[in-house]
């Protein structure tokens, strides 16, 4: 058969490399900000959209869908069209998928610092952007499944299948972690409560990990590094083996992040035995991609490119082997709320993720603008003062999370704690803390040196947009639509295309329909003295969602001696039934707040809000003193009732008229017993504080745990 | 906690789809050769020099 000439689009391939360079800077120097305030905690200024609790979520989602997200898009539309000796499948659904992409990045970065947010780890961004984000992944996925139908290389090649699998996979969590009741234009309520909360957002937390930060970049080490090595793989046949055994089990492991919660235990086991498991194929893939520059390590002195891609793999194969280890329970029981964990991630994503987007960079570069590296000497010292900053960034932060860990379980011989004030386990590690920031400051430079490079590259080189290349088609599968036939015959025939998308389709109708069915039954009280919070609590916890409390704070008192002795009752799954969302957390940079009500008095949490060191000395919290004088907004209190109440909240049509009333009659309580304090009088006693959003913030905070505590004493 | 009977509904779901995935590849002939498309993939990505300069449109 006679060679067909077709063209390469190399343009989207180049858009999507400016986008993840320009987001790689930015989500890392985000990072870096929320770096440094763990060592000045006021350095920004103690400005609302620059605190902690907003800006996290803001490196995260930055760092993941902006940088590696955009990193794999980069390798994916370049690999694939040469993979499958085609063009991709529209041009226009290549653009609406890159700008689509880049407005919803632009909106996270709008929306998290003003504190819209559902709070759900990597799942922040509120009901509009995500369904935006469902919208722009599907066009992504017709257009890869678009571009296989017509194909002219048969085979599949295995990073192909990657890339499939991600699609999938991140379509259904996405979707599933993100069922929620609007109740505004920003504000919306999970559809699932408490534990099932922390079941679903761990499923999708993990397999986040699992499907967008893991296959996209292992079909990109299976395409870039053999590429780069000019060698083949070491084994096909291990990389088959590889990626179906991944992707079988990597789906059940969620519930590792919960272990000791509140979770029934057999699903805790369920989650530990498959991140158990999950070792071998992980390690397949190691072995696979380190052995493929088997006789090729004389280049590997001289390649950047190379380098980056050895220290990458070993580090997927290091947070691979901890991963799994930190799933047994005996350990995880040190590591978890530590910042052992933090620097697991950044093993991870640093060193892994970083650095196979770092290497596919530099080599791109190359290939697209048809020149030279600018400079081989300027990589080099990238890949050196990178790999510095991994160094430097996870150490510290190792010996911080034992550090932690060590202290927050010892005990006096008398049976008390002997850090009883978890302040002393935080200042111990600030010296940690700084070392981190230095770490990561050495990365981002690092990262800085490689956009200076591609930019001489690309000013250097000339613009190649459509590249021409020639295959020979395949018969039966190249035709497209033929003349006149109908698009639903011609999907049928497309079983792959037709699958996908009635998978798609198949979901969102299954969703709609079964969960309500399944959830709403679930609201029934097993602790009876557990009720709905009130109309201000619920304000005040709306408020606790929007500055992000729950990025430092756990709300889950594991049933270990040194946490009960610590914080107070283990924590209970019945004491979880009215939390949309959950609020468990996953780091304690600070202490455990799940029984913090009654702790301490109103004054108290007013000082401590307006200035942490006032009351905590040392303390490396952020200052809320906006919460002192902005109105708290309950118009749309109401709205949130009767949502809550669709979703099984049994609030009573009585407490929904009144709420407003209700609301207020709380708001002059708090404010009352504010006013014991002649030091609150004199200074803040004409400020009409009771419709404050500290008053609310303090109501919440106050009702924390206190409800089986009310069981307790009824029954004496 | 029927959340978790509904996630093992839909988690078998995903994995149900790729093990159909699975046995179509398998069954296309897919995994036959687990040599040549390693090898391949080295070999796909520029046209050879001479044709882009004569600009012939068939060989």
């Amino acid at each position: 058969m006679e060679k067909e000439q077709f063209y390469y689009d190399n343009k989207i391939v180049k858009l999507f490399l400016i986008a993840t360079i320009v987001w790689g800077v930015v989500g890392m120097l985000v990072g870096l900000l929320v770096a440094f305030l763990f060592i000045y905690p006021s350095y920004l200024g103690d400005i609302s959209w620059l605190s902690f609790g907003r800006l996290r979520p803001l490196h995260t989602n930055a760092v993941i869908f902006a940088f590696v997200g955009n990193g794999f898009f980069v390798g994916m539309y370049y690999s694939m069209q040469r993979l499958l000796k085609t063009r991709m499948f529209s041009d226009t659904l290549s653009k609406i998928h890159f700008w689509g992409w880049q407005l919803i990045i632009v909106a996270a970065a709008i929306t998290l610092p003003l504190g819209l947010t559902s709070s759900k780890e990597y799942a922040e961004l509120e009901w509009p952007i995500d369904i935006a984000i469902t919208l722009i992944w599907v066009v992504m996925g017709i257009n890869m499944i678009g571009t296989m139908i017509k194909r002219r290389q048969r085979h599949i090649y295995v990073a192909i299948w990657f890339y499939i699998a991600t699609f999938v996979t991140i379509a259904v969590l996405h979707i599933f972690n993100n069922l929620e009741l609007p109740v505004s234009a920003f504000k919306s309520y999970s559809v699932y409560a408490g534990v099932q909360d922390a079941m679903v957002q761990w499923w999708y937390g993990h397999n986040a990990v699992a499907f967008f930060l893991t296959t996209p970049i292992l079909g990109l080490m299976y395409y870039f590094v053999p590429k780069a090595a000019n060698r083949p793989v070491y084994s096909y046949r291990l990389s088959i083996i590889h990626f179906w055994s991944l992707i079988f089990i990597y789906i059940w492991a969620g519930p590792h992040h919960l272990l000791y919660t509140a979770l029934p235990e057999w699903a805790q086991n369920l989650g530990t035995v498959f991140s158990i498991m999950l070792i071998f194929p992980s390690w397949g893939g190691m072995i696979n991609g380190l052995l493929t520059l088997r006789g090729a390590w004389d280049k590997v002195r001289e390649s950047a490119i190379l380098k980056f891609y050895v220290v990458a793999i070993t580090g997927y194969g290091m947070s691979t082997f901890e991963g799994p280890m930190l799933s047994f329970k005996s350990l995880n029981a040190i590591g978890h709320y530590t910042d052992w964990i933090v620097a697991h991630v950044h093993i991870g994503t640093l060193a892994w993720n970083g650095f196979i987007v770092a290497g596919m960079l530099y080599w791109l570069a190359e290939k697209l603008w048809k020149t030279e590296l600018y400079s081989q000497k300027l990589a080099n010292t990238h890949f050196w003062i990178g790999t510095l900053g991994v160094l430097f960034y996870s150490l510290p932060l190792y010996v911080a999370g034992f550090t932690q860990a060590l202290m927050w379980k010892d005990f006096n011989p008398d049976g008390t704690l002997v850090y009883g004030n978890f302040l002393e386990t935080v200042t111990q590690i600030i010296p940690m803390y700084a070392m981190r920031a230095f770490g990561g400051t050495l990365y981002l430079t690092g990262f800085i040196l490689l956009a200076y490079n591609i930019y001489k590259t690309a000013k250097a080189g000339s613009t190649v947009e459509d590249e021409l290349a020639e295959a020979v088609p395949l018969k039966q599968i190249s035709g497209s639509r033929l003349a006149g036939e109908g698009w639903h015959s011609w999907l049928e025939r497309k079983t792959v295309l037709f699958t996908v998308l009635t998978t798609v389709a198949i979901l969102i109708g299954g969703a709609v329909e079964i969960v309500p069915l399944l959830i709403v039954p679930e609201n029934i009280p097993k602790i009876s003295s557990v009720k709905p919070y009130t109309p201000l609590e619920l304000e005040g916890r709306d408020i606790y969602i929007r500055e992000g409390c729950n990025n430092c704070h756990s709300q889950m008192i594991r049933p270990f001696r040194s946490e009960v002795e610590r914080y107070g009752e283990y924590s209970k799954a019945g004491e979880f039934i009215y939390d949309r969302p959950f609020l468990w957390g996953s780091k304690r940079t600070g202490p455990d707040l799940h029984r913090i009500g009654g702790k301490y008095n109103d004054n108290w949490h007013f000082n401590h809000m307006f200035d942490p060191r006032l009351t905590s000395p040392g303390s490396i919290m952020p200052r809320y003193p906006w919460l002192l004088t902005d109105k708290l907004d309950t118009s749309t209190i109401e709205a949130k009732m009767k949502g809550l109440v669709t979703l099984g909240t049994p609030y009573t049509q009585f407490e929904i008229d009144n709420a407003l009333h209700l609301l207020n009659n709380q708001a002059e309580e708090v404010e009352n017993n504010l006013r014991q304090d002649p030091e609150y009088v004199k200074n803040y006693g004409d400020s009409n504080m009771q419709n404050k959003e500290i008053i609310a913030m303090i109501a919440y905070l106050q009702r924390l745990g206190t409800d089986i505590k009310k069981a307790e004493t009824a029954q004496n | 906690m029927n959340i978790v009977f509904f996630m093992i509904i839909v988690s078998l779901f995903i994995a149900i789809i790729f093990f159909i995935l699975f046995l179509k590849s398998v069954k296309s002939g897919q995994y036959d050769d687990l040599y040549t498309p390693s090898v391949r993939m080295l070999f796909d990505d520029e046209i050879v020099e001479e044709k882009k300069e004569t600009k012939t449109k068939s060989n």
